[in-house]
């Protein structure tokens, strides 16, 4: 297959790189041409999280020259879990700072490029012009229906990877006339029916599964060798050790890479993936929420309030508001009759997310008298019960 | 004739199948086998079908290793032995 870069007379290996990379350089497919090929690309890699960390990681150790992240998060101690690019004294530093003081340990040769901006239909076309290769490692579907349409209309390919909680997706996506992510998934979920990885957590060594596997898959798109995950999608599931693989085929009717695309231009991706405005859910009406010291005070008063916890059963392990009942949300539906419809009832999960969803449910099936605690259990903690721990 | 199937389940939706992994299910076509399937863990149903019965546009039915969509949907016919594999769209990534 053809490669992405062309060492160009200009590149050139010092004695400290070729000693450096010796273990690539007796590898007949690497080689000294490969590790100039590694040394004149430049990877963008959306994300200095769970996949941007292996992504990165690998990446600067094995010498690809130009190393762009983008990410304007800040290292948050539920971090520390999987993003092994982080370490424990970073917490509350910007990720870019933190990721490019680990990369330039490993290796100061890369040369590393923060964008330490929310990728934006106004930034995107523009960062990503300057790159070889883009590395998927976002985390919600506005983002990632950008990223695939940025990678199609630059012609820049996309090495995703997904995860959630013990499952992980891979694929080389928008590579010379291969599928894209909207031949896969033309729409995305609307908000709230998938959880994120905040909601529904992951377990810290799956995205350094996916991750290097994206790694690895950048590389040999660099160098040019093997077979790339193009046309089919790798699922990964590690409670049963099981890689599966599925085809994965070029729609004609697709709307960004098809015969006759109807998007030639980025979109507004919010609108599109059903959220509007600044928040992740829309809010509920007024009158549908309850604050943590509103409750307290109900039930200081003595006012016979029915608490539901719709969270899962391991959550309620970490943490629990007291003299609460436990109906995890997606048990919810065929539990309704050990509820009463004309109690007046708070429904509590997380963050309030969940909860929200099961307060809609709850009304559409005739409660009169439900609210959502607004914030979940980690505004109880920041309002009520500070020694409550948080997660 | 009745063919058993087995189908897959992803993480995300074995909430709504007392966390089995995989369920196993008969049905001459995937609409069968899907239909069965949710019959018997009737809560998964409003995650794979919209309320006028279309397959949700953002779950993918593979059998074996095909995108239903390229084989003739959910008439697309099943042998036994055959696996079914529910894959929605997942986007975690940090």
């Amino acid at each position: 297959m053809a490669t992405l870069t062309e060492p160009t007379p200009a590149i050139e290996l010092s004695k400290d790189e070729i000693l450096r990379y010796s273990r690539h350089l007796i590898i007949p497919e690497v080689g000294v041409d490969g590790q100039k090929k590694l040394k004149a690309a430049r990877v963008l890699c959306i994300g200095a999280g769970g996949l941007g960390a292996p992504v990165g990681l690998y990446l600067a150790a094995a010498g690809v020259g130009t190393l762009g992240m983008v990410d304007f998060d800040t290292v948050d101690f539920t971090n520390l879990q999987r993003q092994v690019i982080h370490g424990t004294s970073d917490v509350g530093r910007p990720k870019l700072e933190s990721a490019q003081a680990t990369l330039s340990e490993i290796n100061p040769n890369v040369r590393l490029v923060p964008h330490p901006v929310r990728l934006s239909s106004e930034n995107a076309l523009e960062i990503f012009r300057d790159y070889d290769l883009v590395v998927d490692g976002t985390d919600n579907f506005p983002t990632r229906y950008l990223v695939n349409d940025a990678c199609v209309l630059t012609g820049v390919p996309n090495v995703y990877a997904s995860i959630f909680r013990f499952e992980g997706q891979a694929s080389v996506l928008a590579l010379s006339g291969g599928p894209c992510y909207r031949c896969w998934y033309p729409e995305p979920p609307p908000p709230g029916l998938v959880p994120s990885c905040a909601e529904g957590g992951v377990l810290g060594v799956l995205p350094g599964i996916m991750g290097t596997i994206q790694a690895m898959e950048a590389i040999k798109l660099i160098l040019g060798i093997g077979t790339p995950l193009k046309n089919r999608v790798l699922l990964f599931d590690a409670l049963q050790l099981r890689f599966r693989e599925l085809k994965l085929r070029q729609n004609p009717d697709c709307p960004v890479c098809g015969a006759h695309p109807t998007i030639r231009e980025l979109i507004d991706y919010q609108e599109f993936c059903g959220i509007r405005g600044e928040a992740a859910e829309p809010e509920p009406p007024a009158g549908d929420e309850v604050t943590p010291r509103e409750l307290q005070a109900w039930r200081q008063r003595g006012r016979p309030v029915f608490v539901l916890d719709v969270r899962e059963p391991h959550e309620v392990q970490i943490a629990a508001i007291p003299d609460t009942t436990l109906i995890p949300l997606g048990e919810l539906p065929r539990r309704l009759n050990e509820l009463q419809p004309d109690r007046e009832t708070v429904v509590y999960c997380r963050s309030g997310q969940r909860s929200a969803r099961a307060v809609r449910h709850l009304r559409q099936a005739g409660f009169t008298k439900v609210w959502n605690l607004k914030g979940g259990i980690l505004a109880w903690a920041d309002e009520v019960d500070p020694s409550l721990p948080r997660y | 004739m009745v063919m058993a199937v087995t189908v897959h389940i992803p993480t995300a939706l074995r909430a709504y199948t007392d966390r089995r992994e995989s369920v196993e299910t008969e049905g001459g076509s995937v609409g069968e086998v899907l239909q069965q399937l949710t019959a018997a863990h009737p809560p998964l149903r409003p995650h794979l079908f919209t309320p006028d019965g279309r397959l949700r546009s953002f779950v993918n039915i593979y059998l074996n290793d095909e995108d239903i969509r390229y084989t003739g949907r959910e008439s697309t016919p099943v042998k036994p032995g055959d696996s079914l594999s529910i894959v929605p769209a997942v986007a975690g990534g940090r």
